[in-house]
């Protein structure tokens, strides 16, 4: 440590200034110590971080589309998408494609309810070559805890049957667009007693991405890896 | 170098102070943020103590090694550079290495940094004594703080919701959670949500106040047993 404290010439009565100058060069000294501390515990981490993270991204798109339905790098055939509306999303998000043989199998992408109880839902969605859901997962909510965040299946109750797996399987036209609804309000859909909003606002959102999705099915699928992703 | 008998008593003072007579949450109610926020589960509760006992032993540590050369009059800004620099090393190796965990915790572990209790440790006892007995008192206030907050949640996990250490295997891949109450128990949602730390704290401190108060009263029992006897 003393080699990085400067050592002032002892001076029989310091002045104001020498004072601040030589506690100033100190804070500088711990601040640069403390400062290179993070650095390297930065750099150590980096690669574990960014290994995990991919790690923890494939395994949430694999709640949604099992691995082996799909035998592509999914994570290298992505696209980024701009701002879309109808995804809820405000910043560019990545779209994965899962093929077999070449053959498209399904868009794996986030979709956003805005209208939570909570603020934003986040939800990752499968849709299918044909048209079907494969999944849907909530991936980040701020619901109530105990009474909205059912739909987050890692917080569901029921785990036989869990709330958001009624959306699998389904497609715009079973149920027809206009039944994309809760129950509550004349759709097909449940939601458990207490929390309609999170139900609704989820269904919502499921049902614009998966009309947005169908719509631009063939432009995404055949959109060149790596490149954003424009509207044609 | 005092005796060795004289320093283990220095120890068991230390570790006496900081896991009953000055806890901090119990003694000192310092550290309610966190508290309030994490506490809704055991195993969320418990990881952020252990994150907070490693902060503590390390910040306590840095400190007293370093108090040769803090100047007096800047002494806080350091301590708050220290204390800062550590828990973002603590954060990103959560983020590396405990991930599932890291995400559940999220803001939490940075926000150590405004956990008061870590600053009054450095400031009251790092800052005056050796390298070893500030970096145990730290690990003890920490264990203290770890205890209180980890039966916190256990005890909001329990009426909550009915089950006991769920989500353990974020930190222990392959570990079940445990389903105390029968699998019908509605939940008592009050629990969960902050207000439920607030009763159950102040029934924790009711607790400890209470069984303070006996043992003094036992002391005086006896106290006066003796007079009465020697008379």
């Amino acid at each position: 440590m003393s080699t990085t404290t400067p050592k002032l010439p002892t001076l029989p009565e310091p002045g104001p200034w020498s004072i601040s100058l030589r506690t100033a060069a100190i804070l500088l000294a711990f601040t640069v110590t403390f400062t290179a501390l993070m650095a390297g515990a930065y750099r150590l981490t980096q690669p574990a971080i960014e290994a995990t993270l991919e790690a923890a991204k494939l395994r949430l798109i694999n709640e949604v589309l099992p691995s082996d339905r799909y035998d592509n790098d999914l994570l290298k055939d992505a696209i980024t998408l701009p701002e879309v509306p109808e995804l809820g999303i405000s910043e560019a998000t990545s779209l994965y494609r899962a093929r077999r043989r070449d053959e498209p199998v399904a868009l794996v992408f986030e979709a956003a309810a805005p209208d939570g109880y909570a603020g934003e839902i986040r939800l990752l969605l499968a849709v299918e070559a044909d048209g079907k859901l494969g999944a849907v997962r909530v991936i980040r909510h701020k619901e109530t805890p105990g009474l909205g965040d059912y739909i987050d299946i890692k917080k569901d109750r029921r785990k036989d049957r869990p709330w958001i797996a009624q959306f699998s399987g389904k497609s715009l036209v079973d149920p027809p667009r206009s039944q994309w609804r809760v129950q509550k309000d004349g759709g097909v859909f449940e939601a458990r007693a207490g929390a309609t909003i999170s139900a609704r606002a989820v269904t919502h959102a499921v049902a614009r991405a998966l009309s947005w999705a169908t719509a631009h099915a063939e432009a995404l699928y055949r959109w060149p890896a790596g490149q954003r992703f424009e509207k044609e | 170098m005092p005796p060795a008998h004289e320093s283990l008593h220095v120890y068991r003072e230390i570790a006496h102070n900081a896991l009953w007579k000055q806890n901090p949450i119990l003694g000192q109610l310092l550290g309610l943020c966190p508290l309030l926020a994490v506490s809704s589960n055991a195993v969320n509760a418990i990881s952020l103590g252990l994150a907070t006992i490693l902060v503590m032993s390390l910040a306590n540590f840095a400190v007293a090694l370093l108090r040769g050369f803090i100047p007096h009059e800047i002494r806080i800004p350091i301590f708050i550079l220290i204390i800062a620099s550590l828990v973002t090393v603590v954060d990103l190796c959560f983020n590396a290495f405990l991930h599932e965990l890291y995400r559940v915790l999220g803001i939490f572990i940075p926000l150590i940094v405004t956990n008061c209790i870590v600053l009054a440790r450095v400031e009251a006892f790092a800052a005056k004594n050796a390298t070893p007995a500030a970096a145990f008192d730290g690990a003890m206030m920490g264990v203290g703080f770890v205890w209180v907050i980890g039966l916190l949640g256990a005890l909001r996990e329990l009426l909550g919701q009915g089950t006991l250490f769920s989500g353990v295997e974020m930190i222990l891949p392959g570990w079940q959670g445990l389903q105390i109450l029968p699998e019908d128990y509605p939940g008592f949602l009050l629990a969960i949500l902050p207000p439920g730390a607030f009763f159950v704290l102040g029934l924790l401190i009711a607790a400890r106040n209470w069984l303070d108060w006996r043992a003094n009263e036992r002391a005086k029992a006896r106290l006066l047993a003796q007079r009465l006897h020697s008379a």
